[in-house]
């Protein structure tokens, strides 16, 4: 036990758990998928999850590193959906063929470099405004993104119908999705941790103190905003293949809201901590979709937001604190690592 | 003496914040590794003249020039690029980043890494970081903070935090270095421990020094000319003990 505990804890092993993690989750469902014994409810879980983890680790490069409150994200998914989805659609008419990889990564791509676009012009505004007023911009830049796309011509994205999406063949989209997350998390982590990571982190500690030190707002925070709407995008495009038809309606301001719920939950400036609440957030959500049918319907959003509330409490209350530091991952983890010998220390 | 080179030299400088001059027709010339005091009451312009020279506010009027170049009116992260480093009187460390790394933000423009390399790992970044690290121990080490490297900066204790600021803003490299208030809030051995450092920094670094103090002690302690600013305007300057025996320097801090 405890060799296998000093393993984990070789410094290598500390820094990419949890590209690890992710890779076996991918194979053992790779496996459960190839062998026929993977359920469709749950491949659409593991979908949404992978969605929702890319999400939330690109948001929280904005608002957890650099510091700037963004309530637009859902509007650069958004982008990258209609596009992609349009892309992908169009591709796979012409060549017929439904489970393209290239057809998936060119959509990927090409959703992912409009919502960059698009994050590079919010993030202009992002240099002259703070908090507050730059939450108003991104808030009300996401409901023009939706808006706009569902007010343009039908025979473009499908207006108020929605755009609808080809029967992509779906078998192996989680894995690539999961993809997907890794390379996010390769890119915020490798990027976190490095000299521009510690300059963004200054930014928001000290803007004043960041410029008397030399460091160029101007580029960090277009490249923060730029970077975090790509994957945003890519998102998008990804959740364009779970569904049959992409509504503009989904990524309203409270899409955008639930998206910042997983970054502020899993601790702000932790990359590990967005991910365990985007798949927590996303299993609870559609758990309480899939559980309270019918009449119980109207219970979901009293639930979710109940379960919430709970966590929040958990997280914050002064009254628990003896409890979570008593029962948190890392003590549990320490007291796995001690020598038996050492765990029962005599008192003199 | 003369031979010296010019390091700093501000003419006529002046802001006007709507009806009121904050500061108003100020000269500074600072010559390579003098240490340069600018004193005055409160609300004198001392930390606007700061301001100015580091770029946060853009003169109304007059030049400023760094080793003969004109910096006046550019951004604070270029002029920081040009030379020009400073601490602040309310200390604005990275709270959220160590002690070690808070000099590793001062380093960043000395090796060159660009982002890509950064996010793909390339062996360059790795070179650089570990430069980075050594040089920043370095630094720490210099000022006695090497035991605390691994402290968040906002943990340090009041006086090293003041400590660390001046390191980072060595990591810089600069040819100026620009001291708000370094002993505010010091009891008067932690003061003697601060004079002695600067004095190092001067010798080890050949470092050319001005610095905002109140600290009489400090100041007529360690700088060898000073400027005395009153409501903005420049009052007196010349060697340190001169002007702080000028009836016209005591008036203006005692009154009459």
């Amino acid at each position: 036990m405890n060799r296998i505990v000093s393993f984990f804890k070789k410094p290598f092993l500390r820094n990419y758990a949890n590209y690890m993690v992710i890779v076996l989750v991918a194979l053992v469902f790779a496996v459960l998928s190839l062998t026929g014994s993977l359920k469709m409810g749950t491949q659409f879980l593991l979908e949404q999850i992978a969605i929702a983890a890319l999400l939330a680790v690109s948001l929280s490069m904005v608002v957890g590193f650099l510091g700037e409150l963004s309530l637009g994200h859902a509007g650069f998914m958004c982008a990258g959906a209609y596009l992609g989805g349009k892309l992908a659609a169009a591709m796979t008419a012409s060549s017929g063929d439904q489970s393209s990889i290239v057809t998936l990564l060119v959509a990927c791509l090409a959703g992912g470099c409009i919502a960059a676009a698009l994050g590079f012009v919010i993030g202009l505004p992002a240099l002259r405004l703070r908090g507050d007023y730059l939450a108003i911009v991104t808030l009300a830049f996401g409901e023009i993104v939706r808006n706009v796309v569902m007010n343009l011509p039908m025979d473009w994205f499908g207006g108020t119908l929605g755009l609808e999406t080809p029967r992509f063949d779906r078998k192996y989209l989680f894995v690539l999705a999961l993809v997907m997350v890794l390379l996010c998390l390769a890119v915020t982590q490798n990027l976190i941790r490095s000299k521009h990571g510690r300059a963004i982190i200054s930014i928001k500690d000290n803007e004043i103190a960041a410029r008397a030190m030399g460091i160029d707002i101007t580029k960090y925070k277009l490249f923060v905003f730029t970077v975090s709407a790509f994957f945003a995008g890519v998102a998008g495009v990804l959740y364009s293949y779970t569904v049959s038809r992409v509504q503009s309606a989904t990524f309203d301001y409270n899409y955008s809201i639930e998206i910042l719920v997983m970054v502020v939950l899993g601790g702000m400036g932790s990359i590990n901590g967005s991910l365990i609440a985007a798949a927590l957030i996303t299993f609870i959500n559609t758990k309480l979709q899939t559980v309270l049918t019918g009449n119980l319907a109207v219970l979901q959003n009293v639930f979710y937001a109940l379960i919430l509330i709970t966590i929040v409490i958990y997280k914050n209350a002064p009254g628990l604190k003896g409890f979570r530091e008593k029962y948190n991952l890392k003590n549990l983890m320490a007291k796995l690592s001690k020598k038996p010998s050492e765990e029962e220390v005599p008192h003199e | 003496m003369s031979e010296r080179e010019t390091i700093l030299k501000v003419e006529h400088l002046a802001i006007q914040f709507g009806g009121l001059r904050a500061v108003d027709d100020v000269n500074l010339e600072i010559k390579k590794g003098e240490l340069y005091g600018l004193i005055g009451p409160n609300g004198a312009g001392k930390t606007t003249v700061f301001n100015l020279l580091t770029g946060v506010y853009k003169p109304t009027l007059g030049r400023i020039y760094l080793c003969g170049e004109e910096i006046g009116g550019k951004s604070p992260a270029e002029i920081n690029r040009k030379g020009i480093a400073r601490t602040f009187q309310n200390i604005r460390l990275f709270q959220n980043l160590t002690v070690l790394e808070n000099v590793m933000v001062g380093l960043a423009n000395q090796i060159p890494c660009n982002v890509f390399e950064s996010i793909l790992r390339l062996p360059r970044h790795k070179r650089s970081e570990k430069e980075a690290r050594e040089r920043a121990m370095e630094l720490l080490r210099v000022f006695k903070l090497d035991a605390y490297s691994d402290y968040l900066a906002a943990n340090l204790p009041y006086g090293k935090q003041r400590k660390l600021e001046i390191a980072r803003a060595l990591a810089t490299n600069p040819k100026l270095l620009l001291l708000d208030e370094p002993a505010a809030g010091m009891n008067p051995n932690e003061t003697q421990e601060l004079m002695d450092d600067i004095m190092f920094v001067r010798r080890e670094f050949d470092m050319t020094i001005l610095l905002i103090e109140h600290d009489m002690r400090l100041v007529g302690g360690i700088c060898e000319k000073l400027t005395v600013l009153n409501f903005g305007t420049e009052l007196v300057t010349g060697p340190t003990a001169e002007v702080l025996a000028n009836p016209a320097v005591i008036k203006a801090y005692l009154g009459d």
